[in-house]
C-alpha cells in the first residue's frame, strides 16, 4: 500500500511524474487514486520522503477471498466498422482449459474483455465455457497498449480478486502479464504446457533449461496465480451455442496521458499467400539429419505435394537450413497440425513440446532410439536422404 | 543519452542434459555464454552509441563467474559494467530478479533507454524485461527488431502477430529485442579485450543497491519450483524398418490410411 505522511509539504512535484496520473493535490496534500500501481515514481522525486510504499509480505497475505478462474481475452490487432476485431483462437483454448480448472475448484470461469466496442463477444465467450464476462468498454481501449491494458487489469484484479488468471503466451500476453504480475507482486509462470489443480493450487508445468527437463511450478503465497500458455498447446473444446455468459460491465477511468508509447504505423502482412506455420494443416519438418541446405530444400517440394508447409528443428535453423519463422518448438512456434511428418529430427524435448499436440505424427529417423518416436504414431527407421526423393516421385505419380 | 543493457550469463542450453536416473541436471562441462538475445540487444545499444555518442552501461545479475559476460560486453564496446552478485539473490524468480535489477539501475542514475533481450535461453520466460520496466515505473516496448533515436524521440520497430508496428516513446523506456535474421554474435578483438580491462567495472551486493532481503531469493519469489523431472514418456510409435523403397511404401500406406492422400 502507498501512504503519504504528514511530512508532505504540498509541493506537487510528484503529480507530473506519476505515469498513471494517479495523484491529485487535495487540501495541499498529495492523494493517490485507484489508478496508482505502486510503481514508486513519486517516491523518488519527493523532496521530503513523505511517500512510502509497503508491500505486503507474501506469507502474511490473506488469500481466502480470491476466487474464480479468469482468462484474458485477446482480440486481433486490426479491425474497422465493417470488420470488427476477432477473438483470437488462443482465448478459446484457454477458456476450454480454464473450464476444467474452474470445475475442479468449484469456482466461476470469467473472461476479461477490454475493447472500444463490444461486438456481442460474450456470446462466443459463453459458448466456449465462460460463466461471466467482465466487459470494459472505453474509447482508449481501441488498440492494445501496455500502460492502459495493465492499468485496467490491475484495477479489475484488485476489485474482484480472482484466484487464477490465464493469458495467451502471445506477443500481447507476454507483454501484459509480466507487467501485471510485477505490479501486484504475484507469481507468473511462462509458457505452461499443462495446468492442473493440486491441493487447491494451480500446478503449472513447463519445460525448463531449453526444454530438456520439465518443471512443476506453484505460487502458494500470492494471488492471483498467473500463467501464460502458448497458442495450440491446449485443445479447444466444442462450443456450446446458446450457452450464455453473464456480462458484467466494468467502468474504467482512462485518459490519453496514460499512453506513454504511441503507435506511429502498423502493418499487417495480409498474406503473401503463404500459410503460416501455426495455422497449417500439414507440416513437413526437417532437422539436423537433413545434413545440407540443398537436401533440406527437397522438403519444400514434398510439403507442397501434401498441401502443407515446411517446419524445422532448432538445430536445422541454427545450421541455416531454414528461416527462424519456420522453427517448431519452445523457442520457435508451437504447432498442432493434422499431420506432422518429420525427417531427421531426433526430438529434443524443446522440439517435442512444440509439436506433440499434432493429430498424427509420422517420424523418419535413422536412430531407432530417437526420442521423436516416443510421441510419433508411426515411426520409420530409415534414411531421410533415400526416402524423401522417392516419396516425392511417388506422390507426383499419384497425382 | 544514457543507455543501460541488461545481460545474463546462461548455460548453452542446447547442451544441458538430464541424468535419467537421478532426475538432476548435468551441468558439468556445459559452456556458459552471453544470452544471444542480450548479445543482440547489446549490439543495438552499441550501434546507437556509435551514431550518437551515447554512454552504454551493462548490468547483469549472477554468481561471481558471471563477470565473464560483463567483461565480454565491455570488450565489445560498452563503457561501464555492473554485476549484481550476492548470495541473497540465489533462487530468485523473475519477480525477485527484476526487483534487484531495478535497484541496481536506480543506483546508476537516470537511464534514457534500457535494453534487454526478449528472453534468456535458459528460462525462455520473457518476463524480466517488462517487470524491470514496471519496477522503475517506465514504459516498455517488447519484441523489437530495430531501434532508432531522433532527438528525444525513441523509435522502435516491434513485431506483432502477422506484421509489425512502428512505435514512439520518450525517455525513459525499456526495450526488449528479438534477434535479427541471419544474425551471428560478434567476437571482440584482442586489443579490445585488453582495453576493456581498464573500463569501470562494479560488483554490487544487495546492500550496495539497497535491495531488501525479504524481496530477494527464494523468500522474495512468488513462484516456487515444486518438482523437476524428465519429460514424460509416451506410448511408443508403431515402428517400421524403412530402408529404401520399403520406407516410402510404408509412408504412403500411412498417409492413405489417415486420409492425407487419395487411394
Amino acid at each position: 500500500m502507498i501512504e503519504v505522511s504528514k511530512k508532505c509539504i504540498g509541493c506537487a512535484k510528484c503529480v507530473p511524474v506519476c505515469p498513471f496520473a494517479a495523484i491529485n493535490m487535495i487540501d495541499k496534500k498529495a492523494t493517490m487514486n485507484e489508478a496508482c500501481t505502486l510503481c514508486g515514481a513519486c517516491v523518488q522525486v519527493c523532496p521530503v520522503q513523505a511517500i512510502t510504499i509497503t508491500r505486503e509480505e507474501a506469507s502474511t497475505r490473506d488469500l481466502s477471498g480470491y476466487k474464480g478462474v479468469w482468462v484474458y481475452v485477446e482480440l486481433s490487432e486490426a479491425g474497422d466498422k465493417t470488420h470488427p476485431k476477432k477473438i483470437k483462437q488462443v482465448t478459446f483454448e484457454l477458456l476450454s482449459e480454464g473450464r476444467k480448472l474452474a470445475d475442479r475448484l468449484g469456482e466461476e470461469l470469467c473472461a476479461v474483455l477490454m475493447t472500444d466496442k463490444d461486438h456481442n463477444y460474450e456470446k462466443e465467450l459463453g459458448a466456449y465455457g465462460a460463466d461471466k464476462v467482465y466487459l470494459v468498454e472505453h474509447d482508449e481501449l481501441f488498440e492494445y497498449n501496455t500502460d492502459i491494458f495493465s492499468t485496467v487489469m490491475v484495477s479489475l484484479v484488485t476489485r474482484h480478486k480472482p484466484s487464477v488468471i490465464l493469458y495467451g503466451a502471445t506477443i500481447q500476453g507476454r507483454d501484459l502479464a509480466p507487467r501485471v504480475a510485477s505490479t501486484l507482486y504475484v507469481g507468473l509462470t511462462a509458457d505452461c504446457t499443462a495446468l492442473s489443480i493440486k491441493d487447491g493450487l494451480l500446478l503449472q508445468s513447463r519445460p525448463a533449461f531449453g526444454g530438456n527437463i520439465m518443471a512443476d511450478i506453484l505460487a502458494p503465497n500470492s494471488r492471483p496465480q498467473m500463467a501464460t500458455v502458448r497458442p495450440n498447446v491446449m485443445k479447444m473444446g466444442e462450443p456450446v451455442h446458446g450457452r450464455a455468459a453473464l456480462t458484467v460491465r466494468e467502468s474504467a477511468k482512462l485518459d490519453k496521458s496514460l499512453r506513454r508509447v504511441k503507435v506511429l504505423e502498423r502493418k499487417i502482412d495480409h498474406g503473401s499467400g503463404a500459410v503460416k506455420i501455426e495455422n497449417a494443416n500439414v507440416i513437413v519438418s526437417g532437422g539436423r539429419g537433413m545434413k545440407t541446405r540443398e537436401k533440406f530444400h527437397q522438403l519444400e517440394e514434398l510439403s507442397k505435394l501434401l498441401g502443407g508447409v515446411v517446419g524445422a528443428s532448432r538445430a536445422a535453423v541454427d545450421l541455416g537450413f531454414k528461416e527462424k519463422t519456420h522453427q517448431v518448438g519452445q523457442s520457435g512456434t508451437t504447432v498442432s497440425p493434422k499431420l506432422y511428418l518429420s525427417f531427421g529430427i531426433s526430438g529434443a524435448v524443446q522440439h517435442i513440446v512444440g509439436m506433440k499436440a499434432s493429430d498424427v505424427i509420422v517420424a523418419v529417423n535413422k536412430d531407432p532410439n530417437a526420442p521423436i518416436f516416443n510421441v510419433a504414431k508411426y515411426g520409420i527407421v530409415g534414411d531421410a536422404h533415400e526416402i524423401v526423393p522417392k516419396l516425392i516421385e511417388a506422390l507426383k505419380k499419384g497425382k | 543519452m544514457n543507455i543501460a543493457v541488461l545481460i545474463k550469463q546462461v548455460p548453452d542450453s542446447t547442451e544441458v542434459k538430464i541424468n535419467p536416473e537421478t532426475g538432476t541436471l548435468i551441468r558439468a562441462g556445459v559452456p556458459s555464454i552471453l544470452n544471444p538475445y542480450d548479445h543482440y540487444a547489446l549490439e543495438a545499444a552499441l550501434e546507437l552509441k556509435r551514431k550518437h555518442n551515447f554512454k552504454v552501461t551493462v548490468v547483469s545479475m549472477g554468481p561471481p563467474q558471471a563477470k565473464a559476460v560483463v567483461q565480454l560486453a565491455l570488450a565489445l564496446g560498452a563503457d561501464e559494467g555492473v554485476l549484481l552478485s550476492d548470495m541473497a539473490f540465489a533462487g530468485s524468480d523473475t519477480w525477485a530478479t527484476s526487483y534487484a535489477l531495478a535497484k541496481g539501475i536506480k543506483k546508476l542514475g537516470k537511464m534514457d533507454i534500457i535494453f534487454a533481450g526478449m528472453q534468456a535461453i535458459d528460462g525462455d520466460t520473457a518476463q524480466t524485461g517488462p517487470a524491470v520496466a514496471q519496477q522503475l515505473g517506465i514504459p516498455q516496448i517488447t519484441f523489437c527488431e530495430h531501434v532508432e533515436v531522433d532527438g528525444r524521440r525513441i523509435l522502435a520497430r516491434k513485431q506483432i502477430d502477422g506484421g509489425h508496428e512502428l512505435l514512439e516513446a520518450r525517455p525513459s523506456v525499456l526495450i526488449t529485442m528479438i534477434m535479427g535474421k541471419d544474425w551471428a554474435p560478434k567476437h571482440p578483438s584482442f586489443p579490445a579485450v585488453h582495453a576493456s580491462l581498464k573500463k569501470p567495472f562494479h560488483v554490487w551486493s544487495a546492500a550496495d543497491v539497497g535491495a531488501e532481503a525479504q524481496y530477494l531469493g527464494l523468500k522474495g519469489s512468488p513462484t516456487q519450483v515444486n518438482k523437476i523431472y524428465p519429460p514424460p514418456q509416451r506410448e511408443k510409435a508403431a515402428m517400421f524398418s524403412g530402408s529404401g523403397q520399403q520406407g516410402v511404401e510404408k509412408i504412403l500406406e500411412v498417409l492413405k490410411a489417415e486420409h492425407f492422400i487419395g487411394e
